[in-house]
C-alpha cells in the first residue's frame, strides 16, 4: 500500500508542505487530491463537499508539475491562458489576464516567447502563473522547485512565499527537500512509508519531533540510547544528564531515545568542568560556512556537534569534552 | 580543406544515387509520355502530347478522382484506427511494446499478393467471413463479400496499418503524461485534453503518417484487381492495363506522370495544412 490511513486538515489560506524522503507516498497523497490517482478506500472533502470521486477536470484544483508540464506547442501568454479558454472566456480578457499574471510573476515582456525560449526560473513562474489563472480552490505543487539549482530554488521560495500570502489561496505542496518545507510552511507534515509520522507548524517539527524518524529526518540529531532516572533526568552511561520532561507514562528504569540537536551541545576544551559533561576527540571536521560541523567520538559513541569557526580556532584543537546544555533535547519513546 | 573535401565526397553520393535511381528514370517517364505510341512496339520517336490529349476525358478523369479518394479514404481510416492503437501500444509495459512492434513488422513481410489472396479466401461464400455474419444475425444467408469495394478499402487499410503505427510510434512513445493530467487539472475533460493537447503535439506525425498511407495507397495494385470490380480499379491497374494490354505505353505514362502530379499535390496541401497549423 503506497499511503495508508493518512488524515489531513488542510486549513483555508494555510500553505501546507508534505513531507518525506523518496517513494514515501507523498506525491501519491497529492495526486489523490488532484483527482489524478483515486484512493481505494477513504474521502476527500472540499470545504465539506466530498469530492473522492470527482473528476479532476470538476475540482478546479491546480496542478503544478515536476516537469513543470508547459505545453510547448503554445506561447507563453497562451499557456496561461489555457484555463481561460477551456472555460470559454474571450480573448481579451483571456489576454488581460495573462498580462495581469505576468505582473504578478514579475515577467510582464515574456507573453510572446515560446517555451523553449525561458530560462528553469522563468518556467518555473510561467507554470504557476497558468496554474492561477483558473483562480483555483486549491493550490497543488508537486517538487516544482527541484529542478533549480540551490541559489534559483531559494529565491523561488520566497517568492512562492510571498504569493501565496498575497493571494491567499489554500496550497500543498510536496517536497524532499526539509529546508524548502521549512521556508514555505505554516504546517508541515511529515510522511514516511505511506503513514503520517507527525503534523506541525516548523518550529514544532524541529523542536519536538515525535519519533525517531521525524527526529533523525528534520535537521541533524543525535539520537541517544539512555536510561530514565525520574522526571528530568537520565543517564548516558555513567554521566547523569537533565533534560527536557520526561513524557508521562515512561518509568523510572525504563530506556528511552534522547534526540539532541549539535547546537545543544557545547564543545569545550578538554578539562572543562561543569555537570553533564563527556570526554571525547574530534573524528571529522567540516567547515560548512557560518558553523564548524564536529564529529567527535564520545567513549565509543559518535555525536555530532557544532560551534562558530572562531570558537573551533580558539577552544577546540584537541580533545574536547561535551558538554549537555541542561533541559536540551527530546525524549521519544517510539 | 582536405578533410572537407573527403566529407563533401562521402556525402555527395546519396545525392547522386537520389538522382540515379528516381530523377532519370521519371525524366525518361515524361520523355516517352511526350512521345508518339507504336502499335509494334513500346512508342516512336518524335514528340507529340497525343497521349496527354487522350486523357482529357471523364473516364481518365472520373478514374483519377477515384483513385485520389480511396487514398484519402483509406489513409484517414488508417490513421484513425493506427493512432488509438498506437497509443495503446505506446502506454504498455516496454516487453509488450516490443512485441507489438514485432508483430507489426513481421506482417510487412508478407506479400501483398498473399495477404488479397487471404482476404479473398477469408470473404468467400464457403469459409469466410460471410458465415460468422449468419450466424450473429447480420446477413440472412452466406455470400461471398468479393468482389466489392468494402473487400479493397479493408485489404488496403490492413496493408496501410503497420506503416501508420511504426510512423506515429516515436512521436507518441515520447508524449509525457504530465501534460495530458496538466490539461486535466486545467479544466479539460478527457477528450477536449485529446483535442487542444494531443492533437497539437502530434499531427506532424500524423500528417507524414497520413501521407504515407496515401501514397501506398495511389500505387495499389493487387488488391483492387483481386477483391474489386472493374469500377474499383485504381489509377496504378488502368495504368498497367494501358501498357501491358493496351501495348500504349506513352498513354501508360502520361498517367503514371498525372498520377504522381496527384500525388505531389496531395503531399503539398498534407504538409502545408501540418505546417499552418504548427505556426498558428
Amino acid at each position: 500500500m503506497v499511503v495508508d490511513h493518512v488524515s489531513l486538515t488542510v486549513p483555508l489560506g494555510q500553505f501546507v508542505c508534505l513531507l518525506g524522503p523518496s517513494g514515501c507516498g507523498k506525491t501519491t497523497l497529492l495526486r489523490m487530491i488532484a483527482g489524478l490517482d483515486s484512493p481505494t478506500t477513504g474521502r476527500i472533502l472540499m470545504s465539506g463537499r466530498d469530492m473522492t470521486r470527482t473528476p479532476a477536470h470538476e475540482r478546479n484544483f491546480a496542478m503544478v508539475f515536476q516537469a513543470l508540464a508547459l505545453f510547448p506547442f503554445l506561447n507563453v501568454e497562451e499557456n496561461i491562458a489555457f484555463s481561460l479558454r477551456l472555460k470559454g472566456i474571450g480573448w481579451r480578457e483571456r489576454r488581460k489576464r495573462a498580462h495581469e499574471l505576468l505582473e504578478l510573476i514579475k515577467l510582464p515582456d515574456i507573453g510572446s516567447r515560446k517555451i523553449e525560449q525561458l530560462s528553469g526560473g522563468q518556467r518555473q513562474r510561467v507554470a504557476i502563473a497558468r496554474a492561477l489563472a483558473q483562480e483555483p480552490a486549491l493550490f497543488l505543487l508537486d517538487e516544482p522547485l527541484s529542478a533549480l539549482d540551490a541559489q534559483l530554488r531559494e529565491h523561488m521560495q520566497i517568492e512562492l512565499r510571498q504569493l501565496q500570502q498575497k493571494l491567499g489561496i489554500t496550497t500543498v505542496l510536496v517536497t524532499h527537500d526539509q529546508r524548502e518545507a521549512m521556508t514555505l510552511a505554516d504546517s508541515v507534515v511529515v510522511i514516511a512509508q505511506g503513514t503520517v509520522q507527525q503534523i506541525g507548524s516548523p518550529t514544532e517539527i524541529y523542536r519536538r519531533p515525535s519519533n525517531r524518524f521525524v527526529a533523525g529526518f528534520i535537521g541533524r540529531n543525535n539520537l541517544l540510547e539512555v536510561e530514565v532516572l525520574d522526571r528530568q533526568h537520565v543517564r548516558l552511561g555513567s554521566v547523569v544528564l537533565a533534560v527536557a520532561p520526561i513524557p508521562a507514562g515512561v518509568v523510572s528504569g525504563e530506556v528511552v531515545t534522547l534526540a539532541i540537536r549539535p547546537e545543544e551541545l557545547r564543545v569545550l576544551p578538554q578539562g572543562s568542568q561543569g555537570g553533564g559533561t563527556l570526554p571525547g576527540h574530534v573524528s571529522f571536521v567540516r567547515e560548512i560556512g557560518e558553523r564548524v560541523e564536529l564529529r567527535i567520538d564520545c567513549q565509543g559513541r559518535e555525536l555530532v556537534g557544532s560551534v562558530s569557526p572562531s570558537d573551533w580556532a580558539a577552544a577546540c584543537a584537541g580533545p574536547v569534552s561535551v558538554q549537555f546544555m541542561p533541559g536540551a533535547g527530546t525524549i521519544l519513546t517510539c | 580543406m582536405l578533410a572537407r573535401l573527403r566529407a563533401a565526397v562521402l556525402l555527395t553520393w546519396p545525392s547522386l544515387a537520389l538522382v540515379g535511381l528516381v530523377a532519370i528514370p521519371f525524366l525518361l517517364l515524361v520523355r516517352i509520355s511526350l512521345a508518339p505510341p507504336d502499335p509494334n512496339g513500346l512508342w516512336s520517336a518524335g514528340t507529340s502530347l497525343a497521349a496527354y490529349r487522350g486523357l482529357m476525358d471523364r473516364s481518365f478523369a472520373g478514374a483519377l478522382l477515384y483513385s485520389f479518394g480511396l487514398a484519402i479514404l483509406v489513409a484517414a481510416v488508417g490513421v484513425c484506427v493506427g493512432f488509438p492503437l498506437t497509443f495503446f501500444i505506446t502506454r504498455m509495459r516496454r516487453g509488450w511494446q516490443v512485441l507489438w512492434l514485432v508483430f507489426l513488422l513481421a506482417t510487412l513481410t508478407l506479400s501483398d499478393v498473399l495477404i488479397a489472396f487471404s482476404w479473398q479466401v477469408m470473404l468467400s461464400k464457403r469459409i469466410g467471413l460471410a458465415n460468422l455474419l449468419v450466424k450473429l444475425g447480420l446477413m440472412e444467408q452466406a455470400a461471398s463479400l468479393t468482389p466489392s469495394f468494402g473487400a479493397v478499402l479493408g485489404n488496403l487499410i490492413y496493408l496501410v496499418l503497420p506503416f501508420t503505427v511504426l510512423t506515429l510510434y516515436p512521436t507518441l512513445s515520447q508524449l509525457a503524461p504530465e501534460l495530458l493530467e496538466a490539461a486535466k487539472t486545467l479544466g479539460a475533460s478527457p477528450l477536449v485534453a485529446f483535442r487542444t493537447v494531443i492533437v497539437p503535439l502530434t499531427k506532424r506525425a500524423a500528417a507524414v503518417s497520413f501521407l504515407i498511407s496515401a501514397v501506398l495507397t495511389l500505387g495499389a495494385y493487387v488488391a483492387p484487381v483481386v477483391l474489386g470490380r472493374p469500377r474499383n480499379w485504381t489509377m496504378a491497374v488502368l495504368i498497367g492495363n494501358a501498357a501491358l494490354a493496351g501495348h500504349n505505353v506513352p498513354r501508360a505514362s502520361a498517367m503514371s506522370v498525372c498520377l504522381l502530379t496527384a500525388a505531389l499535390i496531395l503531399a503539398g496541401g498534407t504538409i502545408w495544412i501540418a505546417r499552418g497549423r504548427g505556426n498558428r
